[in-house]
């Protein structure tokens, strides 16, 4: 694993929006709990999550707000916007059709 | 709602960028930090801890870079930083940055400032409403056609005309050829004006209303209305003040009262040939005409505008006029009665005369420009193989090669748009200089910069900077790095390719260049040919004046004879005075008129055929101050005057045309409008009316009686002629203080007046021409030392092992006169092709004319070898050990 391409292209994308749905959260905490919840599967490379924070910044899908962390210094706290919130609801759909079709092909074989 | 989110981080890119980059560092930094915080807490030590949280996190420094790439305004950003790279650059070879801007702004300036006259004269529509329906309409006659097809129309055609056109044209005439004496008031000097006799439709023709007061209407245009007169605006503020008061008032022209009835606005101007632009008053043609030229068909003082209504064609008119002309002249068989009309759009009639010239200009300035980029690009090219090894080092390193073409777009276009700017302020100075110095040229006040000519100036910077840039981007698209980084370590026969594209300009800026000197030489030709045209008459230190008499004050012809003898008198006895004498018209001074006549002794003229003199009213003086020679016969004497003044002297043309193979002297002349008839005393030599026409048919007639009112003061001295100006004047004042004196001139003034288009055509390509030939010589030098330096191993090599310098300098002069050789068979064939199109402005000049051709060949090797001979010389002088050492 390492670089962000070797996902299925749009993943991380997806993974983003997902982990963001419940709350806001700082990149630190976001490449945490994607490692989490995959269960150590996905080693994301974790620098890379921050171009791709900023790119889903600049196409208005998440926006940033700079607040006090736990660890008591400033953070940058990402969250969904409402276009966030479909585009991950249309993604999700995407993501399940795609999966069904490969799911369908590779138990067929 | 997405878009407003997205907007507000435009917004904040755009106006917080640094704040961002700030926060972005911070933002990576915390997250390193939690890591190694995390791993030392695993119980690393520090060192560890760092290593392997930069490990799962990446590159910072490529990370951070990536994600500035997501953020908006990026191509922005590094736009700006590449063209502050290319300033940089340029800077540090600020001689080159200077060459090219300069080369850049002299080639764009040109093109910005003709294209601009082409635009303001040729092109835009003349300021009167609807102006495309305008057109100008003028006689023909198939036996002048040699001469113009334009001819000046009489009243009775135009009448006719004005009848038949009803429904089709609306119609209007008038004589641009007048003038008057305005009498002195109020403490202002007489003097004497251009003015326009017009029919009262004329203004109204044009769709023009007076700023002020009204227009004529078809009450004042009768020959017993009371005087009206409409001023031009100019004249209005120049000698009233802008009185807002003067509609109304009277003032007095040729000693008559005229009343004020409007006043024209500032911007018009009448649009015409022969206009000349001068027009200071108005008058009812009607009114003001001589009851014999407003009923008849031979004598033709009109210029006629037609308005076309709608439906209706200028060719249709013109072919309809034409049969009714033909009718005319079969109902008025009269030797000077025209048998065809001919016409022209109204802007065509203008600006006609210019066409060529400006047009011949525009090309030589489009040389100009071509030549310039050329030259540019090659600078460019060659600014670029020296920077060969960056470049490739560059590439090699990852930089991408859009990057590097858009590096050498921004670099040209950075040239071309300083070098624009400059060409801007150029054409601004060219043009107010033409606007001084060409005064009286037709439409001059039209020139001035509008959104055209400012998208034609950004259109040609462009083109300029698209040119330059991508040929040299072109030729150093880095297509083989590492050939380029090995050939720098060893190089023989380096940059090859660019060098052949370099030569191919070189061949086409060559070839441009010699056209443009073929017809500069073409065109000095014809002015010094023009110069040195004989008229006639010696020109050196003779002063010309006129003066009109006023019917009103000089009612019979023995007063005006009496006034003409006591100024010419007066005038003889000036100290510094040789000879001095009175005409009508002096050589080189225009028409002047002419008469249909035919000799009584002979058989009456063939059906078709036609005999015409000039005419001119002469003092019997006036030939041996000018210095015409009498050749037979004798002159006529004072007392032939009055209604002994029937007598006339011929020149030898008309001796020769009209008595072909017997003796004048004796004959008789009748002249076809009056019937009178005039004894032929006398044979005398041939004169030029204007320069560049050969000499007329004349005759001349005693100017005391034959009803002259006007005449022309010719004063011969020994030197200094012009110091006698202010005393002839003084005379003149002395005898009537109300007379003014115009058009005081020496003759060699108005011949270089009819000569100045042709100077300023000519001076001017001469001027693109030696640009050219700068820009081609640099050129030349600049390829031949680039391949030099190329070759200087080769070169060391080749003398180590024996070469002679002599060979060494051959063989570098024949590289570098290869393409100035091919360029100029390419130029000349070129030239040969296109030099037809200037014909028409060619005075005596065939368009091939072999001198010409010879002297431009030899001009341009000349230059082409002075160009070659210092990096020649250089490679011959090179010291082999000196060159295979700086490998």
């Amino acid at each position: 694993m390492g670089k962000p391409n070797d996902l299925v292209q749009g993943t991380l994308d997806l993974l983003i929006l997902k982990t963001l749905r419940p709350d806001a959260m700082h990149g630190w905490a976001i490449a945490k709990r994607i490692q989490q919840l995959s269960g150590d599967v996905l080693q994301v490379q974790q620098g890379s999550l921050y171009p791709a924070l900023h790119r889903l910044e600049q196409q208005g899908w998440i926006k940033a707000r700079w607040a006090e962390s736990e660890t008591g210094r400033q953070a940058k706290f990402y969250s969904l916007t409402p276009g966030g919130l479909s585009q991950l609801e249309k993604e999700t759909a995407n993501w399940n059709r795609l999966s069904e079709a490969i799911n369908l092909i590779v138990s067929e074989a | 709602m997405r878009w407003i989110q997205q907007m507000r981080m435009r917004f904040q890119m755009l106006f917080h960028r640094g704040t961002a980059a700030a926060r972005l560092d911070d933002e990576l930094q915390d997250h390193l930090e939690r890591q190694v915080t995390e791993n030392l807490a695993a119980g690393m030590n520090a060192e560890d801890a760092r290593y392997a949280a930069l490990r799962t996190f990446g590159n910072p420094a490529l990370l951070r870079e990536q994600a500035r790439a997501t953020w908006s305004w990026t191509w922005a950003e590094s736009l700006v930083s590449d063209v502050r790279y290319c300033i940089r650059t340029l800077l540090r070879t600020p001689g080159f940055a200077a060459i090219a801007i300069l080369v850049m702004a002299l080639g764009i300036g040109a093109n910005v400032a003709l294209f601009t006259v082409v635009r303001s004269v040729l092109l835009n529509p003349l300021p009167y409403r609807d102006s495309d329906q305008l057109v100008s309409l003028y006689e023909h006659e198939a036996r002048l056609a040699d001469f113009t097809n334009y001819l000046p129309v009489d009243v009775g055609s135009f009448t006719e005309w004005q009848k038949a056109a009803q429904g089709v044209a609306q119609m209007a005439m008038l004589s641009p050829w007048q003038s008057y004496n305005v009498s002195s008031e109020g403490g202002k000097l007489p003097e004497r004006i251009d003015a326009s006799w017009c029919s009262w439709n004329l203004f109204s023709t044009l769709g023009v209303s007076p700023a002020l007061g009204r227009s004529f209407n078809a009450s004042d245009d009768q020959p017993n209305a009371e005087a009206t007169v409409i001023l031009s605006a100019q004249f209005w503020a120049r000698r009233y003040d802008s009185d807002p008061a003067i509609v109304g008032k009277k003032i007095w022209l040729d000693a008559k009262p005229y009343t004020v009835i409007g006043v024209l606005p500032t911007s018009f101007v009448y649009e015409g040939a022969f206009s000349g632009n001068t027009m200071q008053a108005w008058t009812p043609i009607n009114h003001e005409a001589p009851p014999e030229v407003l009923h008849t068909f031979s004598d033709h003082e009109l210029m006629v505008v037609a308005r076309l209504l709608p439906g209706t064609s200028l060719a249709s008119l013109v072919s309809q006029l034409n049969a009714l002309q033909s009718h005319i002249k079969a109902t008025h068989p009269g030797p000077s009665v025209h048998d065809g009309v001919s016409g022209r759009t109204m802007l065509d009639d203008v600006v006609h005369d210019y066409k060529t010239p400006l047009y011949a200009l525009l090309a030589a300035t489009g040389c100009v420009l071509l030549i310039s980029c050329m030259n540019v690009a090659s600078l460019l090219v060659a600014r670029s193989a020296a920077r060969k090894k960056e470049l490739a080092i560059r590439v090699a390193l990852g930089g991408g090669r859009m990057r590097l073409v858009r590096e050498r777009l921004i670099e040209s276009s950075l040239l071309s748009i300083a070098g624009g700017c400059l060409g801007l302020l150029f054409a601004a100075g060219a043009l107010q200089w033409l606007i001084h110095s060409r005064s009286e040229m037709n439409r001059i006040e039209a020139i001035r910069f509008d959104g055209v000519v400012a998208i034609f100036a950004g259109g040609t910077i462009l083109l300029c900077a698209l040119f330059a840039g991508l040929v040299s981007a072109f030729s150093s698209s880095g297509k083989n790095v590492l050939a380029s980084l090995h050939e720098s370590s060893r190089a023989h026969s380096a940059g090859r390719t660019r060098a052949t594209l370099r030569r191919t300009f070189l061949v086409l800026e060559v070839g441009l260049t010699v056209v443009l000197l073929v017809g500069a030489g073409l065109l000095l030709k014809s002015y010094r040919h023009l110069r040195s045209t004989d008229i006639g008459v010696p020109i050196d230190n003779v002063l010309t004046m006129h003066f009109s008499l006023p019917e009103a004050r000089y009612k019979e012809p023995a007063q005006q004879v009496a006034f003409f003898e006591s100024v010419i008198a007066r005038v003889r006895a000036l100290p510094g005075v040789q000879a001095a004498g009175l005409v009508s018209t002096a050589p080189g001074q225009g028409w002047g008129g002419d008469q249909a006549m035919s000799v009584v002794e002979h058989p009456p003229l063939a059906k078709g055929q036609n005999m015409s003199l000039m005419v001119r009213g002469a003092e019997p003086g006036y030939f041996a101050a000018i210095q015409i020679p009498l050749l037979r016969g004798r002159i006529f004497k004072s007392d032939e005057r009055l209604d002994r003044a029937h007598v006339a002297v011929i020149s030898q043309a008309a001796a020769q045309r009209y008595f072909p193979g017997e003796d004048p002297v004796g004959k008789h002349l009748k002249v076809a409008m009056t019937g009178e008839v005039f004894e032929v005393l006398g044979v005398v030599g041939d004169t030029r009316w204007y320069v560049s026409q050969p000499p007329n048919p004349t005759l001349y007639w005693p100017i005391y009686g034959n009803d002259y009112s006007h005449a022309a003061i010719v004063v011969r001295s020994l030197r200094n002629v012009e110091a006698l100006s202010l005393p002839v004047q003084k005379i003149i004042g002395s005898l009537d203080a109300d007379l003014p004196v115009s058009d005081v001139m020496t003759l060699r003034q108005s011949i270089g007046k009819a000569t100045v288009d042709s100077q300023f055509d000519s001076l001017l390509v001469l001027a693109f021409a030696a640009i050219a030939l700068i820009l081609a010589a640099a050129g030349l030098y600049g390829v031949l030392a680039y391949l030099v330096t190329q070759r200087t191993s080769e070169i060391g090599i080749r003398i180590a092992l024996g070469a002679r310098r002599v060979q060494v300098m051959r063989k570098v002069l024949f590289d570098g006169l290869n393409p100035a050789l091919i360029g100029l068979l390419f130029g000349l064939a070129a030239s040969a092709a296109v030099v037809r199109l200037i014909r028409s402005m060619l005075y005596e000049t065939e368009p091939l004319d072999v001198a010409v051709f010879a002297t431009v060949a030899a001009i341009l090797l000349l230059v082409a070898a002075m160009a070659c001979v210092l990096p020649a010389w250089r490679a011959s002088r090179l010291d082999p050990i000196q060159a295979l050492r700086t490998e």
